[in-house]
């Protein structure tokens, strides 16, 4: 479905992405982890072209997306809830949420409104509050209800349980099985949480420095040493006794 | 009392029009951070295109008003547009992720070549327009002193009381206005989520053009009288009144902008004509140091 095939994206001087080859098949959850200033977060805006990589091609179901510009990427069927969730403040929930149906058709609103709202029902009990004054956990909510309105085949999670308590962090990886499960929607999910997202993920991908390291499916890389002591073991990505 | 009555009229009616061109500055200041110091030339261009195209009409031999008028509207409109988009696309675009004084300062050699573009094509001497809409209400009379509304007030008080809902309505309701707000709030969210940004922001500098021009079409009407400068004057005052009524904001813009005005006729009214513009950059001052955000302006306090 997605195949991003050794991209190379820099800021300036800066290499951030030193030849990246990802592969993300339709149903999948796939998720990348790795540690802080490895290059994450770029990779995921690669693919949505901001910044756009200097070389190597990103090519989502069959088109070649890799030159084109942001709003034209997500108008293909993918959509992204970036890290720091980027709410509009000084819009309201529901505004953040119609904002999410940019490129979608108008027809499905009601629809698409009431299973954000199915997912999560704070929101719909917060709909007239102003984005910037929900609290961390519910603008996650809204980050993500907000990606899903534009009914993305592919959908881009940049560490979504970040800064939520365990139960939310709990709720919020149910959330996206459900979301990948019930609704057929793949996923690429990039978390500090490792144990969890790659419990959830079907495979997994360890960026380091800019470069992939390793490969493989969750269940292989939770059985991986480097990876049990580089990303489980102590840190936020604790296996829980 | 009748006196002051008729301040007030004069004001507001001069306040709509400083009203409708301070939201250019606002909607611009909003969308890009930036003064849009060629603005007040788009309005001059507006209120030039009223003159030749008031006078073709009339040579054409049409003469009825509220179709000339709503003629001269449609040209102005779409003529300044086109200005509007092509000062963005030529002095913004190139620039937008340069340092900000780069864009700073070529609006400024915008706003100058366009005066300069005008003088060379339409000459450096005032141009002039007979009165189109005489007449007028007579509202009271008391010892020889009548308070009068003229038609062309009501015109202009009621096509700008119309057009400021309107735009209202746009920014607030429409998908248009929520893409205009989100460009302003976080622009690579915006992008993520769909939105054509460059369009956004062309059609931002569109929209205030067109209201700037209706600006222009209101002022050759109200005076009978321009020239290639008027731009200068004007957009300082509608600037002033954007910045009063706290810069970015809509509401702001359109109360600021009615205040100036008022300001204005109440002093030219009770003290002296002369000093009419200092008093209105003395009140932004004052109100600046009280409140430097203006008097809608809202301080930023949201979480990041
Ligand atoms: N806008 C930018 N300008 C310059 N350098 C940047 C920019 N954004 C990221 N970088 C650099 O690129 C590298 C990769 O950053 P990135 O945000 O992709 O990391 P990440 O894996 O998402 O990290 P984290 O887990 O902390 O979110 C880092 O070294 C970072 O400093
Ligand atoms: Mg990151």
């Amino acid at each position: 479905m997605l195949s991003v095939a050794g991209i190379r994206t820099f800021y300036g001087q800066i290499e951030a992405l030193k030849g990246v080859s990802i592969e993300v098949r339709q149903g999948e959850i796939v998720t990348l982890i790795g540690a802080n200033g490895a290059g994450k977060s770029t990779l995921l805006m690669s693919i949505c072209g901001n910044p756009q990589p200097r070389a190597g091609r990103i090519v989502f179901e069959g088109q070649d997306i890799t030159r084109l510009s942001t709003h034209a990427i997500v108008r293909h069927g993918l959509a992204h809830a970036p890290e720091g969730r980027r709410i509009f403040p000084r819009m309201s929930v529901l505004e953040n949420l119609q904002m999410g149906a940019t490129v979608a058709d108008p027809a499905h609103y009601a629809d698409d409104l009431a299973r954000v709202f199915k997912l999560f029902p704070i929101l719909e009990r917060r709909q007239q509050q102003r984005g910037g004054t929900l609290s961390g956990g519910e603008q996650q909510m809204l980050s993500i209800g907000r990606a899903l309105m534009s009914r993305p085949r592919l959908l881009l999670l940049d560490e979504p349980s970040l800064g939520l308590a365990p139960l939310l962090v709990k709720q919020i990886f149910r959330t996206i099985a459900e979301i990948n499960q019930r609704e057929g929607v793949t996923v690429l999910l990039v978390e500090q949480n490792a144990f969890h997202a790659l419990r959830l993920a079907h495979r997994g991908y360890v960026l380091v420095n800019g470069r992939i390291a390793l490969a493989g499916t969750g269940a292989e890389l939770l059985a991986n040493r480097e990876v049990r002591s580089a990303y489980l073991e102590g840190g936020h990505g604790a296996v829980p006794a | 009392m009748e006196y002051f009555l008729q301040q007030l009229i004069n004001g507001l009616t001069l306040g709509g029009i400083y009203a409708l061109i301070a939201i250019g500055y606002t909607m611009v200041y909003g969308i890009i951070g930036m003064i849009n110091f060629a603005h007040g030339e788009v309005y001059m261009i507006g209120a030039f295109i009223a003159v030749i195209a008031f006078t073709a009409l009339g040579l054409l031999g049409l003469t009825w008003v509220p179709l000339s008028l709503a003629i001269v509207l449609m040209l102005a409109i779409g003529f300044t547009a086109i200005y509007g988009w092509s000062i963005e696309r030529v002095a913004y675009r190139p620039l937008r992720s340069a340092p900000r004084l780069a864009p700073l300062i070529s609006a400024i050699g915008m706003s100058i070549l366009l005066q300069n573009y005008v003088q060379v094509l339409q000459g450096a001497k005032i141009k002039t327009l007979p009165p189109m809409i005489e007449g007028g209400l007579t509202l009271m009379q008391v010892e020889g002193f009548s308070v009068r509304l003229s038609y062309l007030q009501i015109i202009i008080l009621l096509l700008t009381v119309s057009l400021m809902a309107a735009f209202s309505v746009v920014i607030a309701r429409t998908p248009l206005g929520r893409a205009q707000r989100a460009c302003e709030q976080d622009r690579r969210m915006a992008s993520l989520l769909g939105v054509d940004v460059d369009r956004t922001i062309s059609l931002t500098f569109v929209m205030g053009a067109g209201l700037a021009a209706v600006a222009g079409v209101f002022v050759t009407l109200y005076y009978g009288v321009i020239d290639f400068f008027i731009g200068f004057l004007a957009g300082l005052k509608a600037f002033t009144a954007a910045v009063l009524g706290g810069i970015g904001s809509l509401a702001g813009a359109m109360l600021g902008g009615l205040l100036i005005g008022l300001i204005e006729a109440f002093w030219a009214g009770y003290f002296t004509v002369e000093y009419k513009d200092l008093a209105v950059f003395a009140i932004l001052v004052i109100v600046l140091i009280f409140r430097p955000t203006g008097l809608l302006g809202q301080p930023e306090v949201e979480k990041v």
